[in-house]
């Protein structure tokens, strides 16, 4: 207890400057995780949390059983998983092509100007969507037209949307995501790649035998992640883009807890989505985790 | 060594340059016809250059109240909510740099636990409801204040700070706040630069916030009248419903001036400050 009450003593300062986090920790994340039992309750506004009459399962079976369910839960896994095979490999192409560039002033360009994207809002990434492929005088339909076809409405489209979220997605984030891989790449010791020439190994070769195991493992720690958010679908931007004309492939499961529950106010029904839609994100992550653990030893943990 | 220039190469610049124009170009073309009269807008003559240019479109941007307004929002909660998240997050980090604080990894648990698994929309909007932060500016500042990944990036800077800082510190009789304070932070201008601007921009940038807890028209940032401008405007976004102001028929070169508005502030502060970010975002992915 005395030993306790040392080390309480020596780090009472630093106590005091985490405190701001700690109450923000509590308040914010710690708090709205309890406040996941009113999917196992009939949450009643006047009551509060614990007042509330329990439920049991109700909500969670009232989802399976709900007709919308087959399709949000299709539209959320395809969306993740054409996300994730086009995504994830874009990065690493680019970082690969800007590692051949041998002018440095020309790759930082390059680099820096591919950035910018990232910074920019999904609001206007998505009102630059609306604007350029507006059907009658947007920028693409004008270079359509001028092929000799007739304007397409993208965004009312229920075939469009799929492609146009992950490209978008893809301009938004490719330059950014490969500052990793570059400094991956920049790590590879460069004797490897004289001793491959040496060899008469070509650039392809070299590639193929000492770029890519070079930045192996940065690329499965990334692929781990990328795992863990495949249901985790940039809900502002499918909101944004969201239109009763697309439902069909683009209501995704959160879209529907905001429809659903907020604005709708089912708020236990939709508490009980967003658990299901967690559980699942945390069950992919462990797995691939675990199986790259196995595979290749590298992990996040 | 030198390299012959060969087909191999000739396609990574075609590639390369392909990158440099699809990311630069549209912002190119939004300037334009911000900057164009409303005849070749209509007409669809505008791709590089401003044809007719007019500085009407932006006149009548400033000449809108709603406009001023959210401008006016927007700049109040990213330099407050920059300055609150950085604080918040350094002294955080620093604190969990430290061997010897009490339950450091307890703690550290906790904030990690939190980039896997969330109460999710619905409980947190609840939460914040009940804390009565609806349609104040604080609704915009707190429930997003901290962000783990910007704290573990900053706790990993201050582990790698070189131990003698803290000793000359102790030498002197300072606290740990002192030392904080007086030392750690000068030394640390460019992670609080980098770090600021990430909080910065995605405050900016913020428009789920805006959407779950404002209601209030005089409340609402920017983002929101973009949305309402642009999008409702083009019948789309239906699903997210109109947060205050009413639909006009808006004419297009007047949405490209606004977006530019809105963006601008980004695309210039972005050139000073990229040099640093690269460097910021690497720290993180060093174990500490």
């Amino acid at each position: 207890m005395s030993l306790f009450l040392a080390r309480f003593n020596r780090s009472k300062y630093l106590l005091l400057l985490f405190l701001p986090a700690l109450v923000y920790y509590i308040l914010f994340k710690y708090v709205p995780m309890f406040g996941i039992l009113i999917s196992f309750k009939d949450y009643n506004p006047f009551k509060g949390v614990w007042e509330s009459d329990w439920s049991g399962l109700k909500y969670y079976k009232l989802f399976f059983e709900s007709p919308d369910f087959p399709k949000l839960v299709k539209n959320t896994i395809l969306l993740g998983f054409y996300r994730l095979v086009f995504g994830f490999p874009a990065p690493i192409i680019l970082a690969l092509l800007l590692n051949e560039v041998r002018k440095q002033v020309l790759k930082r360009f390059v680099q820096s100007v591919s950035y910018l994207p990232h910074f920019i809002s999904n609001v206007v990434v998505v009102s630059m969507m609306f604007l350029f492929l507006s059907p009658s005088n947007g920028l693409v339909n004008q270079i359509v037209e001028w092929f000799g076809a007739d304007a397409i409405n993208f965004m009312q489209d229920e075939n469009y949307f799929r492609s146009l979220y992950v490209l978008s997605e893809i301009w938004q984030h490719v330059g950014w995501e490969t500052i990793i891989y570059l400094a991956a790449l920049s790590a590879i010791d460069p004797q490897l790649y004289e001793a491959a020439r040496v060899d008469g190994a070509s650039r392809w070769h070299q590639l193929l035998h000492v770029t890519l195991p070079g930045i192996s493992s940065a690329i499965i720690i990334l692929c781990i992640l990328n795992m863990g958010q495949l249901l985790d679908i940039g809900f502002e931007k499918v909101l944004l883009m969201l239109n009763p004309s697309i439902y069909s492939t683009a209501d995704v499961l959160s879209t529907y807890v905001y429809r659903t529950g907020i604005q709708a106010m089912n708020y236990s029904y939709g508490t009980a989505i967003d658990l299901f839609t967690s559980v699942i994100n945390l069950a992919f992550i462990l797995s691939a985790n675990w199986i790259s653990r196995r595979v290749s030893e590298t992990s996040l943990w | 060594m030198k390299h012959k220039f060969n087909v191999f190469d000739a396609l990574i610049y075609l590639v390369l340059l392909g990158v440099v124009v699809s990311a630069l170009y549209p912002f190119i073309y939004m300037i334009a016809v911000s900057l164009s009269g409303p005849v070749p807008v209509l007409k669809g003559e505008v791709f590089l250059w401003p044809k007719d240019f007019s500085l009407n479109t932006y006149a009548s941007v400033f000449d809108n109240p709603d406009i001023g307004i959210a401008y006016r929002n927007t700049i109040l909660y990213t330099v407050l909510g920059t300055f609150i998240s950085l604080f918040v997050s350094a002294a955080g980090a620093y604190a969990l740099s430290k061997r010897t604080m009490l339950f450091r990894n307890f703690f550290m648990i906790m904030v990690v636990i939190t980039l896997f698994f969330s109460g999710g929309m619905i409980p947190t909007f609840l939460v914040v409801k009940s804390y009565n932060l609806i349609d104040t500016i604080w609704a915009m500042i707190l429930p997003t204040a901290v962000s783990s990944w910007n704290l573990i990036v900053m706790r990993t800077f201050f582990t790698n700070m070189p131990q003698e800082v803290e000793e000359s510190g102790k030498i002197d009789g300072l606290t740990d706040i002192g030392i904080f304070f007086r030392l750690v932070l000068p030394l640390s201008k460019a992670i609080l630069a980098t770090i600021g601007l990430f909080y910065g921009v995605a405050i900016w940038n913020n428009f789920f916030s805006a959407l779950l807890y404002l209601r209030d028209a005089d409340l609402l940032p920017l983002q929101v009248i973009i949305r309402n401008m642009v999008l409702q405007g083009s019948g789309g976004a239906n699903g997210a419903g109109n947060i205050g102001g009413d639909n006009l028929l808006i004419d297009e070169s007047l949405k490209y001036a606004t977006i530019i508005v809105t963006t601008v502030p980004i695309l210039l502060i972005y050139p000073f400050l990229q040099k640093y970010f690269a460097k910021g975002a690497l720290i993180g992915s060093v174990k500490g």
